[in-house]
């Protein structure tokens, strides 16, 4: 997966585990902070963190989105009880951010940090082809989009040494921070932390150091998931939760748990349940054409599913797979008593064994075949590989004896040409 | 010295990371049916103590040399310039920097999907600092068509002789994905004549080498006529071809085609098969880079499938003007079946050596004489009925595996004097290990020690059969010279008795349907009791005619119970039962630690004469 965002809180909690590691005595980071999911007990919540009573706090959702303070979604200054109630009206509760919808479920509560808006600072990192890039204003906070023209950005050639880069980064602090030399510091030893756990993206804005205290008020944070075997325990316990609005459904969540568990790989996003055209496409580069096709086409609005099975999946990993898709597409018929068409598509396997992934997809048809008729459904299948002769056969044998109306083609068919076949259908 | 646009040509021989049999067999089929000679030279696998790895070259088998480290197989091989990396996402950043070191290899090839974005453009940074190339991560590698085959690329052999990846044509392809290499393959076979070369970069965000470094290549490769390009949405490097192109770097005709067109029509974020396909900004997107290659010069279709005419169009147009001549196919040999896929598909059939009738291990989970591991677990399998399934081929009834059993835990041990035991602690403070020391014990059992179970069921079982009665039986055999198996202790008498045997005895007494041999055998200890007190019935006879007695109450016949204990079964019993024992006795020198037991001079009466003349 590589990118994938994690939340507020874990940020600033992996900040706080290998603060020491990178800054030493010189800065100090009181992480104070809490996390309250759908399930957290609150009374609980209020033992473990004795602070929660006594200070002024800040609340808000803590769910990979940003401009929340834009969405009036932070509340600053507040005491323990008025958090409580306005977590207690906003959880569970749906909110349109940008043109995404989902549900409300996190919140973070932290120590309200009084200080003035001159304070506020914008550090950012990024990663890139050829090296990375830091971003420094002495103006951060929620205004920073339109006063970019006073960031400073930095290129940080991949190639050269962690001294040069000190150096780069500690000369190029923007002339309106007042005390240049300890931001520089702070800033370049941030960056050692951001190459070091793997972050792809960190952003902290605003920042607020007072003396030797560094307060990083709001934070954004995309790890590089790929680093879990190298950095995992300085990471701690994280998770990665889906984007905002892409909360995953229950069949998402069932193939995402067999996709993690599995050495093969095995991606399902339903696009839209009502959809008439499934797809079980074999390939990360095939799915992604096969969807292209179908868009192209004209049919993206009734596209059901994005998809792909890849890898080598054992045949009980495809039958599995297939059949939370059959699952899905059976579920209640196209309200116009229109057919739905199946697509089990992909292109020429390089080791994919087409005659064992296949036999799982035969099981799962095996076991829907009422229902898949009952639905109307129609099947085009085109894929080469290693033994899809056998595969091929077998499906269009298995489809025949079950009164499944499918068409079947290898690979001198063209890979998508199944897709215009199948919307005529549709 | 081949040309530097050249990475891959028919020397070309590599250093293959991981002893990974089936993509190395690949690799060599490959070589086998486009006639080179094998393209690995040594294999590198850390972990394994093996010298050689034997694979097929066509029919002939040959033998790759296997080395502990890159710096050994690079040392021995100097011919190699390429490495194709099949280790792990965890191993492989540290194996490709350390080939990278290496004067001799040039091209490196990482396979592993899973590398940190960071250590991978690192890789990347070193390669271009040395003037190396590393392809992928993440990726099925490549083909140089009729040259050199990487990995598992092009499929199976039919796959890549259909797409025409076994000998050159006049395209230069370059692709992202690794499954739609083999897909355009197969459209440029269809299309025109086939590929020049073929290279995957991979699906990770920062690929070791990228479109426009390997279409530089095909630009100078004056076989290469025309390129295609397959990009995908995510990721600027698309652009870097763009610039080439409208600085003329790029000359011959691109044919250009971006996946991932339908992203703008989903609302939020869904992340495609490929770690490197998320549009973050609409630069990133696949129809901004259509749009702009189409911009740039590159002969952009309106979709995926508008790709076949347009290779086929620019194919007739370089052949009209003789920029591309008629390929000659080569002969393409056969390439010999292999076993398992031939006995697969029925065209094979072959003796089996061995007959297995008591246990397989291939399925599932491992089954006793049918019966799967978990019922044995769950189902509340006794020890004695595992040796009933494994030595009888069924479950005894309840009483019957008790007794097995009961007989282990009789049979168990003996004390540290009898002649095994002592032979297995001499053994263990000789030094030896467990095994050895255990062997040494077992080694001890026989017609003497320990045999007596054997011989007590076959003698008493002859004699009970043959209509013998006691006091016969015990005449014939003193006749005959033989002491009777299984009659006679050292201390133990009538009066004072054997506890083991009274405790069989009740037993049998209490569960056995029938104990025929029993009596009989009560009777014979009658006859030999009364001529000295310490000729009873002792436990290897008590066990021994009790187990005829079992296998009777079952059901054998009396052949297939001389059958049973011909082949040792009783033995076993013993030998099973009595290793509990030996292991202790081991166990037990080993925790003492005493040195090497030396026998006393004394203890030995030395009676040595020399020969008279």
């Amino acid at each position: 997966m590589a990118q994938r965002g994690i939340r507020e809180y874990h940020g600033k909690a992996i900040l706080h585990r290998n603060w020491a590691d990178y800054f030493g005595a010189e800065f100090r980071y009181p992480f104070r902070a809490a996390l309250v999911g759908p399930d957290t007990d609150l009374a609980g919540l209020q033992a473990k963190h004795p602070w929660l009573r006594k200070e002024r706090l800040v609340v808000k959702p803590d769910q990979l989105f940003g401009k929340r303070g834009k969405h009036g979604l932070v509340q600053v200054d507040k005491t323990w009880e008025e958090v409580r109630a306005w977590i207690e009206t906003h959880q569970e509760k749906r909110m349109k951010i940008g043109n995404v919808e989902g549900k409300l479920t996190h919140f973070l509560v932290e120590p309200y940090i009084p200080h003035a808006p001159e304070e506020e600072r914008y550090l950012a990192f990024t990663t890139g082809d050829d090296g990375d890039t830091a971003y420094m204003s002495p103006l951060g906070g929620v205004d920073i989009e339109e006063l970019w023209d006073k960031v400073v950005e930095v290129h940080i050639p991949s190639t050269i040494s962690i001294e040069e880069v000190e150096e780069l980064i500690r000369s190029s602090v923007p002339e309106g921070v007042p005390d240049r030399e300890a931001f520089g510091k702070f800033a370049s030893g941030l960056y050692r932390l951001f190459c070091d756990l793997h972050f792809t993206y960190l952003e902290l804005n605003p920042v607020v150091i007072k003396d030797d205290e560094v307060f990083p008020l709001d934070l954004v944070a995309r790890l590089d998931d790929t680093a879990q075997f190298l950095v995992g325990k300085k990471w701690g316990q994280i998770e990665f939760p889906a984007p905002f609005g892409r909360e995953l459904t229950p069949e998402e969540g069932l193939i995402k748990e067999l996709d993690e568990k599995s050495g093969a790989s095995l991606k399902l996003t339903i696009l839209n349940p009502e959809g008439r055209i499934w797809t079980l496409v074999a390939g990360g580069g095939a799915s992604v054409v096969y969807t292209d096709t179908i868009a192209d086409l004209g049919a993206a609005g009734e596209l059901a599913n994005y998809g792909e099975y890849s890898g080598n999946p054992t045949t009980s990993e495809t039958y599995a797979y297939a059949k939370t898709v059959l699952d899905l597409m059976t579920r209640k018929p196209d309200p116009k008593g229109r057919p739905k068409v199946l697509i089990i598509g992909g292109g020429i396997a390089n080791f994919t064994d087409v005659s064992r992934t296949f036999d799982g997809i035969i099981q799962a048809l095996r076991e829907y075949a009422d229902r898949l008729k009952k639905v109307g459904v129609r099947i085009y299948v085109r894929r080469g590989g290693p033994g899809y002769q056998e595969g091929l056969r077998r499906i269009k044998e298995a489809c025949e004896e079950l009164g499944l109306p499918c068409e079947v083609y290898g690979p001198e068919l063209h890979m998508t040409a199944i897709v215009p076949m199948a919307l005529k259908e549709a | 010295m081949k040309p530097d646009y050249t990475l891959f040509d028919r020397d070309t021989v590599a250093i293959f990371w991981g002893l990974h049999a089936a993509p190395i067999q690949r690799m060599l089929d490959y070589d086998y049916i486009v006639g080179r000679k094998p393209s690995i030279s040594a294999i590198v696998a850390p972990t394994r103590s093996q010298r050689f790895h034997k694979c097929f070259y066509g029919t002939d088998e040959v033998l790759i040399p296997v080395y502990r480290s890159v710096e050994a197989a690079a040392a021995a091989h100097p011919e190699a310039d390429v490495m194709v990396n099949f280790a792990s996402f965890r191993t492989a950043y540290g194996e490709t920097m350390a080939a990278l070191e290496e004067e001799t290899i040039r091209t490196v090839a990482v396979i592993a999907e899973g590398i940190p974005e960071r250590l991978a453009r690192g890789m990347r940074d070193r390669a271009r600092e040395l003037g190396k190339v590393v392809i992928g991560p993440a990726t099925v590698g490549g083909i140089a068509a009729g040259a050199f085959r990487i990995g598992n690329s092009g499929g199976t052999i039919e796959a890549i002789v259909a797409a025409k990846l076994h000998r050159p044509g006049s395209v230069g392809l370059v692709t992202r994905s690794g499954g739609l290499f083999n897909e355009l393959a197969s459209v440029i076979a269809r299309n025109a004549d086939g590929v020049v070369e073929g290279i995957a970069i991979g699906g990770d965000r920062f690929p070791g080498s990228d479109f426009l470094d390997h279409l530089r290549r095909y630009e100078k490769d004056p076989r290469v006529k025309f390129h295609v390009m397959l990009g995908e949405i995510g990721g600027t490097l698309e652009y870097r071809v763009m610039e080439a192109l409208e600085k003329r770097e790029i000359r011959k005709p691109l044919i250009a085609w971006c996946i991932g067109t339908c992203a703008g029509l989903f609302p939020g974020e869904v992340q495609f098969g490929h770690a490197g396909a998320r549009a973050g900004r609409e630069r990133e997107t696949a129809v901004a880079k259509n749009r702009a290659l189409k911009e740039a010069g590159a002969l952009v279709p309106d979709s995926f499938d508008g790709l076949p005419e347009l290779i086929r169009a620019t194919y007739e147009e370089l052949k009209e003007k003789g920029e591309i001549e008629e390929t000659v196919e080569p002969e393409v040999p056969e390439l010999p079946l292999d076993f398992a896929v031939a006995l697969k598909q029925g065209k094979v059939r072959r003796p089996r050596n061995f007959i297995c009738t008591i246990s397989d291990d291939r399925g599932e989970e491992p089954t006793y004489c049918g019966v799967p591991m978990s019922e044995v677990i769950e189902g509340g399998y006794s020890l004695g009925d595992v040796i009933s399934l494994l030595w009888f081929k069924r479950r005894f009834p309840k009483w019957a595996s008790e007794f097995i059993e009961m007989v282990l835990k009789v049979v168990a041990d003996h004390g540290p004097a009898v002649s095994g035991a002592h032979n297995a602690r001499v053994a263990a403070r000789a030094g030896k290990d467990l095994v050895s020391a255990l062997a040494s014990g077992i080694l001890t059992v026989g017609p003497r020690f320990g045999g007596a179970i054997d011989g007590a069921a076959h003698w008493f079982k002859w004699a009970k059969e043959q209509g013998l009665a006691p006091d016969e039986f015990v005449e014939r055999m003193k006749q005959e010279g033989k002491l009777i198996p299984g009659i006679g202790h050292r201390i133990k008498s009538v009066r004072n008795p054997d506890k083991r045997v009274e405790l069989l005895k009740a037993y049998a007494g209490e569960k056995f349907p029938k104990t025929e041999l029993l009596d009989y055998a009560l009777e014979v200890e009658r006859v030999t009791t009364a001529k000295r007190e310490n000729l009873i019935l002792n436990v290897d006879g008590t066990i021994g005619v009790l187990f005829v007695d079992l296998l009777a109450s079952l059901g054998y016949s009396s052949r297939e119970i001389d059958e049973v204990i011909e082949a040792g079964a009783l033995n076993g019993l013993f030998v099973l039962g009595r290793s509990i024992g030996f292991i202790g006795h081991i166990l037990d020198e080993k925790r003492l630690g005493m040195p090497l037991y030396r026998h006393p001079w004394d203890d030995i009466l030395y009676a040595v004469e020399r020969p008279s003349n």
